[in-house]
């Protein structure tokens, strides 16, 4: 299991498109994804979950690769939430 | 005559008759076929819903740009998201019709959104409601297209996305809407296509409006319906007048600033981010007189990268296609909070380590930064300008500095172009030793947002004190009248790019010290553009 914390800097929170955006990196990993935030926790690969999370400017988010591929699928999320959000 | 309110979306007057658009009914209870049948209809009714999203994201594209049809694409998404399609699943093997499982499922998530804290989230419902309603459309085919015959008034209870794009847009005056808020789509495209338009209004949008006359007051958030003589003939006059004026200030896009006796000055604007360069290139601006690094600093963990500052300068000056850029260098104080600067607690920010002060002791901040304009500067015409100056001294470090860096970077064989080196003008020490500066600098640009608050020892933020303030003090003006003279005795350019720039009670003052330059908010331009021509001096 990899994982790591991030905070929200986008004005809007996970709003709809870089909700779009994840889903679809999250997809393209065969481990489980999970975004927790504000004590819920999404299927990173489910985009109106992830958006009904709530995420805010500002919410701490831990994200959780989960699988074969978890250490490529963290990195390179974790470069997704810091180029856009 | 009825008369009503509602919030207001975009200023202006709009005239016409009423056009009530009417939403599809929920649909029909219908009989289920079997949970295999249903499923297999919803299954093609999904793909064809994803063909029809699509052509929209297309349509829309074209006609409205790249941004707003991204809400096309999202909407794609959460139609193949498993949430909406596992609950779906599950109402049709309890037995239920497809068309009426996905009205059910739809109306399910609309509400978890709507129950949402974050506004932008809640008018996210309607969204899912518009996707729920494509599929059920899909699954029961008929119902005719919404036409307009002349331009009116669209009234309606909300218009989600695919109803806007599909909207005949060249007929309507302005939306009037019962529910929507500020965020929702309806006002995202009142906003981008100049409409006069209300949200939220006390109007339910029954058939029995269509065609009646009906006034929309977008600033001042109120409609009239049938309006009685005398207030069609006040609103009448007062939307004339405002289109005049609209119409008189474009006169002046593209045009010189120049007064009537032939003094020119360069209108710039200010901004934040790259993002900003839009809307200087529509406000017409002939540059950026003021953009500041800031945000580059703000809401982050740790410092940005060399290299993230170059890209966002870069995005800048290539944004600006030909048009300079004054870029000025961080200017953060304790009074900001960038936890990871590690600045200490003080008393009074305004008066402390801040701006260039954190810059010339601090290596690490300068350099990166330095080096980025510099880079920029390959690409376009660049200033750079260095806030909070008070003495000589501070300058000739400064350039001392930029002189390594720039030796730097052509020993490394990296692009660098000439810059321009300017400072801010925002000490009352400053303007008082301007002559001097002058002497060592190729521009000023004047802060007047400090230079006040620094020469009346007035804190704006405390509206205890407004009283006491007064932004057309004689000291203010009288400073600034030195900081020009001085500029030209030395042979520079003075600009002012503070607040006290766009004040067009001002504008013929700062004609008469000569200033070279003014640097506004880029709606400001055409408007204070107006204004200079017009200008006896």
């Amino acid at each position: 299991m990899k994982e790591f914390q991030y905070v929200i800097q986008d004005d809007l929170g996970i709003h709809a498109r870089p909700a779009g955006n994840l889903a679809k990196l999250a997809q393209s990993f065969r481990c489980d994804v999970k975004v927790a935030c504000n004590g819920k926790t999404a299927d990173a690969k489910r985009v109106i979950g992830l958006m009904t999370l709530g995420a805010k400017k500002e919410s701490a988010v831990t994200v959780i690769c989960d699988g074969a591929d978890e250490e490529k699928a963290a990195e390179e999320l974790e470069t997704f939430f810091k180029e856009n959000l | 005559m009825k008369q009503g309110t509602g919030k207001a979306v975009y200023p202006g007057i709009a005239i016409g008759p009423v056009y009530v658009y009417q939403k599809a009914a929920a649909p029909v209870q219908a009989q289920s076929c079997g949970a295999e049948k249903e499923k297999a209809a919803f299954d093609a009714a999904c793909e064809t819903a994803k063909a029809q999203l699509a052509a929209l994201y297309e349509k829309a594209a074209k006609e409205l740009g790249e941004e707003h049809a991204q809400i096309f694409d999202v909407q794609r998404m959460m139609l193949e998201d498993l949430d909406f399609l596992e609950d779906v699943e599950a109402r049709i093997n309890s037995g239920t019709a497809a068309v009426q499982a996905v009205h059910e499922t739809g109306e399910m998530l609309a509400a978890v959104f709507a129950g949402m804290e974050d506004s932008y989230l809640q008018a996210r419902a309607a969204d899912m409601r518009d996707i729920a309603a494509r599929v059920v459309k899909v699954l029961s085919p008929e119902e005719a297209a919404f036409t307009m015959d002349e331009p009116g008034i669209l009234v309606a209870d909300d218009l989600n996305p695919s109803e806007t794009v599909q909207l005949p847009k060249d007929k309507i005056l302005a939306f009037v809407t019962k529910g929507g808020s500020l965020n929702s789509h309806t006002a995202i495209l009142a906003r981008m296509m100049n409409l006069p338009s209300l949200v939220q209004a006390d109007l339910e949008p029954d058939e029995a409006l269509n065609g009646k006359i009906m006034i929309v007051d977008g600033k001042k958030g109120c409609y009239w319906l049938e309006p009685d003589e005398k207030t069609l003939e006040e609103k009448t006059a007062q939307q004339a007048k405002e289109q005049k004026e609209k119409q008189a200030l474009e006169a002046y896009r593209g045009k010189p600033t120049v007064t009537k006796k032939g003094q020119t000055v360069k209108l710039y604007a200010n901004i934040g981010k790259p993002e900003d360069v839009k809307a200087v290139l529509e406000g017409d601006a002939e540059g950026v007189g003021l953009m500041r690094s800031e945000f580059l600093y703000l809401g982050r963990t740790d410092f940005p990268t060399e290299e993230e500052l170059y890209e966002a300068y870069r995005d800048v000056v290539v944004g600006l296609q030909g048009r300079p850029v004054v870029i000025r260098t961080l200017d953060i104080g304790a009074d900001k909070q960038v936890d990871y600067f590690g600045l200490e607690h003080e008393e009074n920010p305004a008066l402390g380590y801040r701006g260039i002060r954190i810059c010339l002791t601090r290596d690490d901040i300068f350099r990166p930064q330095m080096r980025a304009i510099y880079r920029a500067a390959a690409l376009g015409k660049v200033y750079a300008m260095f806030p909070m100056i008070i003495s000589v001294q501070e300058v000739r470090k400064i350039k001392a500095f930029c002189e390594k860096i720039q030796a730097e970077l052509k020993v490394e064989g990296l692009p660098c172009g000439e810059v321009e080196l300017g400072i801010m003008i925002e000490t009352p020490a400053a303007a008082v030793i301007s002559r001097e500066l002058a002497k060592e600098v190729q521009f000023f640009s004047v802060g007047t947002n400090d230079l006040t608050q620094y020469t009346l020892a007035i804190d704006r933020q405390n509206t205890n004190l407004d009283e006491f303030y007064d932004a057309h003090h004689p000291a203010v003006l009288e400073l600034l009248r030195m900081i020009a003279e001085n500029a030209h005795k030395e042979g520079i350019w003075a600009g002012i790019c503070g607040e006290l720039g766009a004040d067009p009670t001002l504008t013929e003052t700062f004609l008469q010290m000569g200033y070279d330059e003014l640097s506004v908010s880029p709606g400001r331009v055409l408007e204070l553009r107006k204004k200079i021509c017009e200008s006896e001096g």
